[in-house]
């Protein structure tokens, strides 16, 4: 195990060599390499990276480029996990027979996906990770829509946003289904670490991403992107937008470690009212109609209730 | 190889980060590595920019929430202060603006044409109206 990397501050974080690099295409203001680059420098130790297709993977693997300065592959929409999921296993093979070539070194493996390809399309796949315990941490860019394809809703698309198919209109409210709660799910597969993070809390998530690279065994992060073109708000509000969605408890920031033991790693000291939330984003600007106004409140008892469930859990240890 | 067409590239391509070896890239300053011409650094985005982020030292606090909070690594800090900006890779957002926590902000959005010596000299003093 290598030695995990000393951060106490934003200014010793600051002397990190970045392994991402720039004039990637992701959109000006994109959290997602926000996200990457806190995790990637969160660490000195090698790694083996994968993504599964999505805005991240098509944004920095435009040939003839790349943007990764560490090992990373792409195979398909599903996979991310499982590619770093046989990388693993043939690591601990090869260090199994002796036959590492650099066995002083410490390597991590670390598998990034978009919201669909985690919560719908790789779903099958990340659940058989976790379930055959690999020693990988499988990381969601959660931006709650299919932003590579034009804004189609996902299974992480929160009820009433307008996604494109799911369009808000004079007969509907847009999205139907509320967001499915895969940290639950996944931390019923009863593996050691599964935490929920925001790019505006970059020490909440340096914190998280070293324990969970340092914990043996599947790790589960899900990460939320607020996402400029599909959210619908201006490049430069991305760190608002978080800020918002942490400070209402729309993304309550929490761990979950071996599958029970609940703890919540960020109490907001003014809790902002979800409303808020809500006006900031274009693709929620229908529910501001008359006829839709009876949904933020909704919204607001939902996020209440979640937060209810949450402190609870936290306080049974169960 | 960029110059290759869409039906020529090889299937299954592997590009490499770096020429030659490279050891130990965490802990490789990126004026101290060998970039390969496939690496993205060796691109440039700088026509994407509307705006462009321009910095003022003299009120820098070096809190490095800009660092941070850059989505295209074009903040440079170098031994924990903020020395500038890679205007190759900016893409101008303007995120570092908003983050600016300094009062008048260190950091201001201007129109790419803008003269950087005179957006200087016409810096906005202190914003009473705020806390």
């Amino acid at each position: 195990m290598g030695e995990v990397k000393k951060i106490k501050n934003l200014k010793e974080f600051s002397t990190s060599a970045d392994r991402f690099e720039g004039a990637n295409l992701l959109c000006p203001g994109c959290a997602h390499s926000i996200i990457v680059r806190e995790v990637l420098n969160a660490t000195n130790d090698d790694l083996i990276l994968a993504s599964s297709t999505g805005c991240l993977e098509v944004c920095t693997a435009v040939y003839p480029y790349t943007s990764w300065d560490a090992s990373w592959i792409h195979i398909g929409f599903e996979n991310g996990s499982t590619a770093v999921a046989g990388a693993e296993a043939m690591y601990q093979a090869l260090k199994r027979k002796g036959r590492l070539k650099q066995p002083d070194r410490s390597t991590k493996f670390v598998a990034f996906g978009g919201d669909g390809a985690s919560y719908d399309i790789g779903f099958q796949w990340i659940s058989g990770c976790m379930e055959r315990g690999h020693d990988m941490m499988y990381i969601v860019l959660d931006n709650e829509v299919y932003a590579n394809t034009g804004g189609q809703r996902s299974s992480a698309t929160p009820i009433g946003a307008s996604a494109t198919t799911s369009p808000a209109g004079r007969k509907s409210y847009g999205e139907k289904k509320n967001k499915k709660d895969m940290v639950a799910i996944m931390a019923a597969h009863d593996i050691p670490y599964s935490a929920q993070v925001a790019p505006n809390k970059w020490k909440d998530m340096v914190k998280k991403i070293q324990h969970g690279l340092n914990v043996e065994g599947p790790v589960f992060i899900n990460a939320m992107s607020p996402c400029t073109t599909e959210w619908k708000f201006d490049p430069k509000d991305t760190m608002m937008i978080s800020d918002l969605a942490t400070d209402s408890l729309v993304f309550p920031l929490y761990e979950i470690i071996d599958g029970h033991e609940l703890n919540i790693t960020y109490r907001p000291k003014h809790k902002v009212p979800v409303e808020e939330y809500l006006a900031a984003q274009g693709r929620f600007k229908h529910l501001f109609k008359a006829e839709y106004k009876h949904m933020i409140k909704e919204w607001q008892d939902r996020v209440d209730a979640t937060w209810e469930y949450l402190q609870r859990r936290e306080e049974a240890r169960v | 190889m960029a110059e290759q067409g869409w039906d020529e590239f090889e299937i299954g391509a592997m590009l490499r980060s770096f020429n030659g070896e490279a050891k130990d890239v965490a802990l490789t300053l990126q004026e101290d590595r060998d970039y390969s011409s496939n690496n993205s650094f060796t691109a440039s985005v700088a026509d994407w920019r509307i705006e462009k982020p321009v910095f003022n030292k003299d009120y820098c606090i070096d809190c490095q929430f800009c660092w941070v909070y850059c989505p295209d690594i074009s903040i440079i800090s170098r031994d924990k202060k903020m020395i500038g900006i890679d205007m190759d890779h900016c893409k101008g957002c303007g995120i570092c603006v908003e983050v600016c926590p300094t009062n008048p902000k260190s950091l201001l959005m201007y129109s790419e044409q803008t003269d950087e010596e005179q957006a200087l000299a016409a810096w906005p003093s202190k914003d009473e109206g705020e806390k």
